[in-house]
């Protein structure tokens, strides 16, 4: 970085340049997916857009307390990938993890029911928002000090390889983790192991409050990284769930066949900041605005039109979608608080939390 | 069978382990080939093969990640971090995920690792090679904390460790690694969470842990000679805390001391001392009293690391002066 960074005017991030999306790629219409998963890959956008906008609302009427990371704009990245996963597939998230939780098929009642810290929520609300997990789903967590989970997926591929199941681990992380030692730990293992791990780098261009080009070596923080570990730079167009989708059936397969691991990097955008508490307001003008436009779901919209779907089949699904949040928002709301008797539980595999006699 | 050295007591645990469950697999820096820079886990590649004891890359973080992360997907691990110092580099891993996991996940994980680590003081090696790290783990909820002071205990509190289901930080002293010790033939498969009382008195109890146990016993066997009757316990595991033996012992002798090698701030003596003086505050008929290392990061001169760890003379020097 140049001394000029450090003028006050520049420290402004606000004032920079902003950093667009590239064009929408119409050609992308083209890939050969079944009209079948295109038309799931349009529902799990929906589900996980409309959870994410009532987990928000939800928030502003202070049901849900603590803090909250969204997904909203980046839906298809969790989008591609969870659909491109085996049942018996492992995933792994950030806090920002409803979208990948949600995406394996866990049951947004539950979800919802965690965020609000009712006993009927998922992990009974102990884990809330930033350490979702449904381990029957092979949503194996989410993790919210960043770089450590990366190391934790490779254990995940280390173990199918060595019990022989074809299974894959997939790993999903935010730019700002390129730049911690973990994420440089983790390749190095994987590769030299030739794990059956896929590492996706989410790259929404900050890191938490700060631009990651600004704290960042290299232009693109995961691929241009990726030829130090013996791996294919992969980039993405993380907006666009069908070239997600694309990629991801080939770098997963590539792992399942035990040729080893890739790193993807997904370029995308978070709409909201970067967590309950943060406006965004460090991002230049006409910045968002340019990414609202690049909207995975309206672009997805646009594209299934194209191909002749008929809008009213797609209303329909979002208005099913709308009614099932309604619905896991009712189920969350008239969940039980947790009690006295559920503190102490679960510490231990024997199912409680002694440590003395 | 006859005497084993502590540190042929590792392999031979794992060993036995490694035979019974064909999982269980290890991973460490140099433990494959070279047999561990402590020689520990020599013999364990030829027998088990380089797909179940493999070498890593010097990358804590790696290590555990992988043992948490196979172990949580149904393969049991064991991990070698080489001194327990460096459980710093990765104490992310130890203490905010494989402790938490489970908690965290209202019991949906089960993180089966043992983390084997080479501790403690005596070896000359400095402030960063040779500190007595086990009350860094004892303070994280969800971790089992296991120190063994002698061969055999260390085949049975291995076994014990690799068949708990959850994470267990295992603490191999140093200085104990060249001793020796009976280990009785055949299985051998300990409880964690039981103390073992190593010596009966009558006049104070003696708490020890590790590399501090023989020099308790060391120090018990001159009181002896002076007419003083003290019991001596190996407290063996910190997680799970077998405060019964400690407390029945205090009945008995109505003096408490700990001889800790840890650092005074927040040593595991201080936590017994809390309970006894809490729940045996009658039985005493003085003072708690804690004999530890003092609060300094550890000097690496010869005569220095003496005089900072508990001796012999130390704690023998301090019982007389403070047993009415």
């Amino acid at each position: 970085m140049s001394t000029e960074a450090f003028e006050p005017e520049l420290m402004d991030y606000s004032r920079r340049q902003p950093r667009l999306p590239e064009p929408v790629i119409e050609g992308n219409d083209a890939l050969d997916i079944p009209l079948d998963e295109r038309m799931e890959m349009y529902r799990l956008q929906q589900e996980l857009r409309q959870f994410e906008k009532r987990a928000y609302d939800l928030f502003m009427q202070n049901l849900v307390k603590g803090t909250s990371h969204l997904s909203l704009g980046m839906e298809a990245v969790a989008t591609g990938f969870g659909r491109a996963l085996r049942p018996d597939d492992y995933s792994f998230a950030t806090y920002r993890g409803h979208a990948h939780t949600l995406a394996r098929g866990a049951p947004m009642g539950p979800v919802m029911a965690e965020l609000l810290g009712r006993s009927n929520g998922i992990l009974g609300g102990k884990g809330g928002s930033m350490h979702l997990a449904s381990v029957e789903h092979g949503m194996m967590g989410s993790y919210a000090i960043i770089g450590a989970h990366l190391c934790i997926a490779n254990g995940a591929g280390w173990s199918a390889q060595l019990r022989g199941t074809e299974q894959v681990a997939v790993v999903f992380f935010g730019d700002g983790t390129t730049n911690i030692g973990a994420f440089h730990e983790a390749l190095n293992f994987a590769k030299i192991w030739e794990l059956p791990v896929v590492f996706v780098c989410e790259n929404n261009l900050y890191m938490e409050y700060t631009p990651i080009d600004l704290v960042t070596a290299v232009e693109h923080p995961a691929a241009d990284r990726a030829t130090a570990y013996g791996l294919e730079p992969i980039l993405v167009d993380g907006n666009d769930a069908d070239a997600v989708y694309d990629v991801a059936q080939g770098v997963i397969e590539t792992a399942r066949r035990g040729e080893g691991p890739s790193l993807v990097e997904a370029v995308t955008y978070r709409h909201g900041g970067h967590s309950r508490a943060d406006p965004g307001k460090y991002r230049p003008p006409g910045e968002v605005e340019a990414w609202l436009d690049r909207d995975p779901i309206i672009t997805y919209h646009q594209r299934l039109l194209r191909l002749g779907v008929p809008e009213g089949d797609l209303t329909r699904i979002a208005q099913d979608v709308a009614r099932r949040v309604d619905e896991a928002t009712e189920f969350a709301k008239a969940g039980p608080v947790p009690d006295e008797g559920d503190l102490m539980t679960d510490m231990w595999a024997d199912g409680g939390s002694a440590w003395r006699n | 069978m006859a005497e084993l050295s502590y540190r042929d007591a590792v392999a031979y645990g794992i060993a036995q382990e490694m035979r019974r469950d064909p999982n269980l697999v290890m991973l460490g820096e140099d433990i494959a080939a070279a047999g561990g820079v402590f020689k520990t886990t020599v013999g364990l590649l030829d027998e088990f093969g380089p797909r179940r004891i493999r070498d890593t890359p010097i990358s804590e973080q790696a290590i555990l990640g992988a043992a948490m992360g196979a172990a949580m997907t149904g393969i049991p691990v064991i991990a070698e971090i080489m001194f327990s110092d460096f459980l710093a580099v990765c104490f992310d891993i130890v203490a905010n995920e494989m402790a938490k996991s489970r908690y965290m996940t209202g019991g949906q994980m089960t993180v089966p690792v043992v983390v084997r680590t080479a501790n403690g003081g005596g070896s000359r090696f400095g402030a960063q090679h040779s500190q007595s790290v086990e009350n860094w783990c004892m303070m994280i909820p969800g971790l089992k904390v296991v120190a063994p002071s002698n061969s055999r205990d260390v085949v049975g509190l291995m076994a014990a460790s690799i068949r708990d289901p959850d994470p267990v930080v295992f603490f191999e002293h140093k200085s104990l690694l060249a001793t020796k010790g009976e280990v009785p033939e055949g299985e051998i498969v300990d409880e964690l969470g039981k103390a073992t009382v190593v010596r009966e008195g009558t006049d104070c109890t003696i708490v020890a842990l590790a590399l501090m146990v023989p020099r308790a016993l060391a120090a018990a066997e001159r009181l002896a000679g002076e007419g003083i009757s003290a019991e001596v316990i190996d407290l063996r595991t910190l997680v799970p805390l077998d405060t019964q033996t400690v407390l029945a012992s205090v009945a008995k002798t109505n003096r408490l001391y700990t001889v800790e090698e840890n650092p005074r701030l927040c040593g595991w003596g201080a936590e017994v001392a809390s309970i006894v003086g809490d729940e045996a505050f009658w039985d005493l008929d003085g003072p708690l009293v804690r004999i530890t290392t003092p609060h300094i990061p550890l000097p690496a001169a010869e005569a220095l690391e003496d005089m900072a760890i508990p001796s012999v003379d130390r704690i023998h020097e301090t019982i007389t002066k403070t047993l009415d």
